[in-house]
Parts: C-alpha cells; sequence; structure tokens
C-alpha cells in the first residue's frame, strides 16, 4: 500500500449550511450558504478556489453548475457520482489533485432541500429493468435484504438493531443541531410502522434539508488558517456491485476491502481511531460497517451494538452528531461525517465532544450497500 | 431496411430479453467459452470477457435468497412480496413470489419460475416448487 498521501493535505475548513428547515431555499442556495460559512472559517475567498468536488442529485452537471453559481473557474474539477459516499470519495481525490499540483484549493461541497421540497428521496438514478417490475421500495427495501441475510445467518434480532437508533438519539440528545433529540427507546423502535421488514421507519434515516462544505489544502500551508489543521492519513474506496440483486453476499460489503487499504495507508488498525463516524443510512449499516471496518467480528455487530459500546459512555464513541438517524440526512451524508469528524478533532463538536480525539475514521456508503469508502483524519500528534 | 455495414442485424441483449418474454420464455445467457451463466443479460462475460454468450432456456429452478414485506395501504393494493432468488444456473435476481401467504415466505423454500404477463409488462415471477 502506497503511503505517498498519508498526511500531505489537510483540512483546514469544515461547516455546515444554517442546520434545520429551509423552506423557500433551493439546493444550490443551501450549498452556497455551507460555502460562505466555510470561507468565512478560513479566511479564504472564492477566489482561492481552484479544486472543485460535488456531490449531487439535483444538478446533472454538479461541477459545472455549481462552480457558475459560486463564480469559479477552477483549474480541476470532480463529480464523481457514488451515491453518498461521494464527498469522502473527494477527500482522496483531491488529495491527488493538490499533490500532483492540480490545484491549491480544493473546495467539497453538497446542498439539498430534500424535505422542504417535497419529503423523498431526491434522486437520478435511471430506471431498473431487472427490478423495477417488482417494485422494491428504493432504497429501503434494498437494506431489508440484508438485514434479513445477517438475521438468518448470524442470528441478529431487530431488538439488537434497535439499538443502533437509540444510540444514534442518545448522541442526537445533546446535539443542539441534531433534528431529532427527543428520547427513542427500543420499544419505539420496534413497534414503529413498519416500511419493508425486518426495517421500520425508525430503522431508516431522516429525510431533511442541510449542507456542508470542506476545504483541504497541501500540508505545508496547514498551519495557515485559523482553525486547527485535520490531516488525511488514510483513504480508499471499493464497489462491487450497484443493485442489490447483484450483491456478492448481503453480510459482507466492500468496506471489508476499503477499511483495510486505508488503514494500511494511515498505518493505523481499528484499535488506533478514537473516533467513528459511518453511514448509517439504515440501522444494518452500521452492524455491517463495524464489522467489515474490524471494529468487531464478522456476525457479532448485534451483540456489540446491544452492549451499549457505541453509545454515548461506550467504549467505541460512533455517530457523535446523531448521524443520518437522528441529527440530519438530506440525501447524500457523506459530507457530514467529514464535518462531524473534524469538529472532534479540533476538539469543537457541537454535542458530546470525545476528550482528546486525535484519530478518526470516516466511513461513507453509497447506491443500495453498493460503494464503500473509508477515509481515516488525524491531528497534528498523528503526523 | 437496407443491409448498412456496421448495423447489427440482431437486437442487444437487453431487448433479446424482453423479447423473450413476450413470447412467454425466461432464457438466461450462458458463456461458451467458461460456461458461466450470466443475468441480467450482457454483452461480455463478466467472468472471462468473452463475447460468446448463448442463450439457453432457464431450468426456472431456483431457492429464496432473501425476501422483504413492502408495506403498502389495503387501499393502494395491500401487502406484497419482493424477493432474491439464488437460480440454479447461479446468477441471483429480484422476482416475487405468488402462490404463498406473506407469513410462510422461508428463505431457503424451493421455487420455480413463470413468465406473468402484467399490465405493467412481462415479467418473471415464482411460485413454490418442487423441493429437491
Ligand atoms: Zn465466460
Amino acid at each position: 500500500m502506497s503511503r505517498s498521501l498519508r498526511g500531505k493535505s489537510a483540512i483546514v475548513g469544515a461547516a455546515l449550511a444554517t442546520p434545520g428547515p429551509r423552506p423557500g431555499w433551493s439546493a444550490q442556495e443551501i450549498l452556497a450558504d455551507a460555502v460562505g460559512n466555510v470561507l468565512d472559517q478560513t479566511g479564504l475567498t472564492l477566489k482561492d478556489v481552484d479544486g472543485l468536488f460535488v456531490g449531487s442529485a439535483f444538478h446533472y452537471t454538479p461541477t459545472l453548475s455549481m462552480a457558475e453559481y459560486l463564480g469559479l473557474r477552477p483549474r480541476f474539477s470532480d463529480s464523481n457520482m457514488v451515491g453518498g459516499s461521494s464527498f469522502v470519495g473527494h477527500l482522496l481525490t483531491a488529495a491527488m489533485a493538490l499533490q500532483s499540483g492540480q490545484c491549491d484549493v480544493a473546495l467539497i461541497c453538497y446542498g439539498s432541500n430534500q424535505a422542504t421540497a417535497g419529503g423523498r428521496l431526491h434522486s437520478m438514478a435511471e430506471p431498473q429493468p431487472y427490478e423495477a417490475p417488482y417494485a422494491p421500495r428504493y432504497p429501503v427495501s434494498s437494506y431489508a435484504f440484508a438485514a434479513q441475510r445477517h438475521m438468518h445467518t448470524y442470528g441478529t434480532t431487530r431488538t439488537q438493531l434497535a439499538h443502533v437508533a437509540t444510540a444514534a438519539r442518545a448522541w442526537a440528545a445533546s446535539n443542539p443541531e441534531a433534528q431529532e433529540r427527543c428520547p427513542l427507546s427500543i420499544d419505539d423502535v420496534l413497534n414503529a410502522r413498519m416500511i419493508s421488514d425486518p426495517l421500520s421507519k425508525l430503522d431508516c434515516c431522516l429525510v431533511t434539508d442541510g449542507g456542508g462544505a470542506v476545504i483541504m489544502v497541501r500540508a505545508d500551508r496547514a498551519n495557515d488558517f485559523p482553525e486547527p489543521p485535520v490531516y488525511l492519513l488514510g483513504a480508499a474506496g471499493a464497489h462491487w456491485h450497484r443493485q442489490i440483486s447483484a450483491m456478492p453476499d448481503l453480510t459482507v460489503t466492500a468496506a471489508s476491502e476499503s477499511g483495510p487499504r486505508a488503514f494500511a495507508m494511515a498505518g493505523f488498525g481499528p484499535q488506533d481511531i478514537d473516533v467513528v463516524q459511518l453511514y448509517d443510512a439504515f440501522t444494518i449499516n452500521t452492524l455491517l460497517l463495524l464489522e467489515d471496518l474490524g471494529f468487531c467480528p464478522k456476525g457479532e455487530g448485534g451483540p456489540f451494538v446491544a452492549s451499549g459500546a457505541i453509545a454515548p459512555g461506550g467504549d467505541l464513541p460512533v455517530n457523535t452528531n446523531g448521524g443520518g438517524l437522528s441529527c440530519c440526512h438530506p440525501g447524500m451524508y457523506g459530507i457530514f461525517l467529514i464535518i462531524e469528524a473534524v469538529r472532534q478533532l479540533r476538539g469543537a463538536a457541537p454535542g458530546q465532544q470525545i476528550r482528546g480525539a486525535e484519530t478518526a475514521l470516516v466511513h461513507g456508503n453509497g447506491g443500495v450497500l453498493s460503494s464503500q469508502i473509508t477515509a481515516i483524519l488525524g491531528n497534528e500528534q498523528t503526523l | 431496411m437496407t443491409d448498412e455495414p456496421g448495423r447489427d442485424k440482431v437486437s442487444g441483449p437487453d431487448e433479446e430479453f424482453s423479447t423473450s418474454l413476450t413470447e412467454g420464455k425466461f432464457r438466461i445467457q450462458q458463456c461458451n467459452s467458461c460456461s458461466a451463466h450470466c443475468f441480467p443479460p450482457r454483452t461480455l462475460c463478466p467472468v472471462c470477457s468473452s463475447r460468446d454468450l448463448e442463450w439457453r432456456d432457464a431450468s426456472g429452478i431456483g431457492w429464496l435468497h432473501a425476501f422483504t414485506i413492502v408495506r403498502r395501504s389495503i387501499e393502494k393494493g395491500g401487502d406484497y412480496n419482493v424477493v432474491l432468488v439464488d437460480l440454479k444456473e447461479g446468477p441471483r435476481m429480484m422476482s416475487r413470489v405468488d402462490g404463498v401467504a406473506l407469513e410462510d415466505l422461508k428463505i431457503g423454500m424451493a421455487l420455480q419460475a413463470h413468465v406473468a404477463q402484467e399490465a405493467d409488462g412481462d415479467k418473471v415471477i415464482f411460485r413454490p416448487g418442487e423441493s429437491e
């Protein structure tokens, strides 16, 4: 594994758009709000940005639309579309572009008005002729298949899955930016309306508005900005399928490949990670990703989460902002994973701060357990 | 139509498949180089890269790999199943199982394919089959 990118790029800005519902705001306006916030944080201006990375379900050519809207003339741009994992992938592409001199200031950004614009998952996905005739509810039915296979193979229970939702809510409770903060019990999750068995409404992520933006530069400039830098120590992606019917084993994601490669670049293992941000579109995601990334053995995700390990006070802080299940989920959550990890490593989390956190793992999921991208971040001490 | 060079005389695999369905036939491709079956239809064998894929009548034999009950209001037609089926030939496909109560669906149960002509198009569905 090449370690040539380890610690060579740093995130020097990470900011949300104003959290909460944004009636009357378009997706690109919310994105630009986040960009304004990250520029304020770094002291940079739009003139300084020469690398642009956008993931969007709202724009056919996201970097073209957003560069025009923001008045940018990027030297390098990329909108590799791998669903909600896109932004974690952009960290890797941006680091490569920065190191090869293709750009000097990389802006990664996202905005969505999904909730106020109709309350449904906004998608530009093409028709799927070999699945659509059977009317699966997209994407929840795909995740339901994975959950059922995990239950069948490993004896995982709905109660264990519910622990993922209650842990997320417990973290959200102390985060004023989280959109669902009222107490949630295991019974609430079990008794919620079934959507696609075995997943109930409370096994599913929120549908919200939201936006975020991240700025990355080469490490030699990392200390030229007001906030402490957060370094990219490792990153890797893998994907093995698009549609759920083509997933080789419904209980093993490509995170089992991306994780070890990202860890190898960073020179760390799961035991070295202080705080974890996993893309929890559905409760089953957290279980599968904990296993595939090596935080617990395959098949033991259920007992692991039921032990309280990932909840506040547990040994492994996971989704400390409340995650997609309780903080926000505007359709593509990847950028929010990065932003929460950066805030934790700066010691500036909006909710519960993990004391002394030096390393973070960020893991994006895209499609239907399809794209898996892992990034390892660390503060100055980890270089 | 004139016989222009470069103009394909047969359809692509997707259209071949749907034409078969309109004739009531469920066919899948088999690679003549490595003998792997592939579904959905392909132009290149994903196992060995060969273009030499040949249509075969599917056995229609399969086993229920996973299922979900999609919850829907009574007014809109009520709950229904969506399933993943492991075909005897190897590939896995999405489908629906008819002729069995939702609560009687079981992972591993034997299934048999049928081509159903439905209002929204022809499709492969399954019914409980002979266990082997
Ligand atoms: Zn072949």
